[in-house]
């Protein structure tokens, strides 16, 4: 290459990038907004959306309980250690209960789901398009968007908000059995302290929107990447990181946009 | 996997979720303390409310009796008007009850201390508690200890 046209070069390789970029994000709102589209004949095959629910929902619940109880263990003896300095220990009720329901239940329980439940998604899909299964279902008239797809994004919409709640109790409890159990919190006001502190609207509810949102976001990128792979192998496997990656990615960003705008808020 | 061993787990999972929600309603929120229109209202000034928000507890012996309803200020006393919500169970508060703004620990909540006074007619719905004591700010506090220490060396 001539060094005079390096810089054009790299100059057109950031646009193509930025043009796949663009087109992929076009390409994910048409398969979103054909997959809502879809959503009401769930209402006539109830039966697509509880056999994804269990799936998506019953098959991540004991991670997500094994992680909720040791986050909630270390934010018990990690709050425990800080406010023994300050002779506030009775106030670590407040600290493990407004860390888990504002921020961790949901964020936590979102990476988790995407990890655990978005992957398998990506790559039933995937495989379901490499093996031609979608254009199959066409062949034969039945739509995979009412089929396959709005069932999945309607299970993980619902089963996130229910698994970031299971997270933060048992996390909750977590918290008491080192605080109050082992480091002698008193368990009175372990819980008072958090009841006095955790509002309904601001901190629950909030913790249950943002959840609702990151099912949203994580279960659309989820299927969108299966359904975008490149249909080989190779495909399947690439597509799979990168709905991991991406949904943990888009969880994060979106849980700074929404907690801002619920600080604003208030 | 029979289809209904799947619909049970379905069902216990959505149960399940349902019971965290509700635990951390009643257990971890203010859910259960949330008071609802029932009792009645008073109304005190004060010069300085400090951290005072709406939702902060009024004791009276330290029982809690109600809570902060409402706080505004009035541009034409030039003074905090604060609503405060009665449960209607106490409802013999004296005419003459004073209303004190203090602090929960060193760096704890701020809240409304009632202290009744020895009149035989009770506060009803909308009255006013005339005797307010205002937070105690600790910079004017220490501005005066400061400034006194200064008065007594010269």
């Amino acid at each position: 290459m001539k060094p005079s046209n390096l810089i054009p070069e790299v100059l057109a390789s950031f646009g193509r990038a930025g043009l796949g970029f663009f087109e992929r994000l076009g390409r994910g709102v048409i398969f979103l907004l054909a997959t809502l589209a879809s959503l009401p004949s769930l209402l006539s095959r109830p039966r697509l959306l509880v056999q994804q629910l269990y799936s998506v929902g019953v098959l991540t619940i004991l991670i997500i309980l094994v992680a909720g109880l040791f986050v909630g263990m270390v934010l018990g003896l990690q709050g425990y250690n800080i406010l023994v300095r300050f002779n506030s220990e009775s106030s670590l009720g407040v600290m493990v209960g407004l860390s888990l329901v504002r921020e961790l239940g949901p964020v936590m329980t979102a990476l988790l789901f995407a990890g655990r439940a978005g992957s398998a998604l990506t790559a039933e899909i995937g495989l379901m398009k490499a093996t031609e299964q979608l254009s199959g279902m066409e062949m034969m008239a039945v739509n995979p968007y009412k089929r396959v797809f709005a069932p999945r994004l309607l299970a993980g919409f619902l089963a996130l908000p229910l698994l970031a709640a299971i997270f933060s109790a048992v996390g909750v409890f977590g918290g008491y059995f080192v605080g109050v159990g082992l480091l002698g919190v008193d368990s009175g006001a372990y819980w008072s302290q958090m009841q006095s502190a955790v509002d309904i609207y601001d901190d629950m509810l909030a913790g249950v929107l943002k959840s609702v949102v990151f099912g949203f976001f994580a279960t659309w990128i989820a299927l969108y990447e299966g359904f975008d792979c490149i249909p080989t192998s190779e495909g399947v496997s690439r597509a799979t990181t990168r709905g991991v990656v991406n949904a943990s990615l888009v969880v994060l960003g979106l849980n700074f946009v929404l907690t801002a705008l619920m600080i604003a808020g208030e | 996997m029979t289809t209904r061993a799947m619909e049970i787990w379905v069902g216990a999972f959505v149960a399940a979720g349902l019971a965290s929600l509700f635990m951390l309603a009643m257990k971890v929120s203010n859910l259960s303390g949330l008071d609802t229109d029932a009792g009645y209202k008073l109304t005190a000034s004060f010069e300085n409310i400090g951290g005072l928000k709406v939702r902060s507890p009024i004791t009276a012996s330290g029982v809690r009796v109600g809570r902060v309803s409402d706080i505004h200020y009035d541009s034409t006393t030039y003074q905090a008007q604060v609503i405060l919500q009665i449960d209607p169970q106490y409802n013999q508060f004296p005419t003459d009850t004073s209303a004190s703004i203090f602090t929960a620990g060193l760096l704890g909540e701020q809240y409304i201390a009632l202290t009744p006074g020895a009149e035989e007619a009770s506060l009803k719905d909308g009255d006013r508690i005339t005797i307010t004591e205002s937070a105690i700010v600790l910079e004017r506090l220490i501005g005066q200890f400061l400034y006194s220490k200064a008065a007594g060396d010269n």
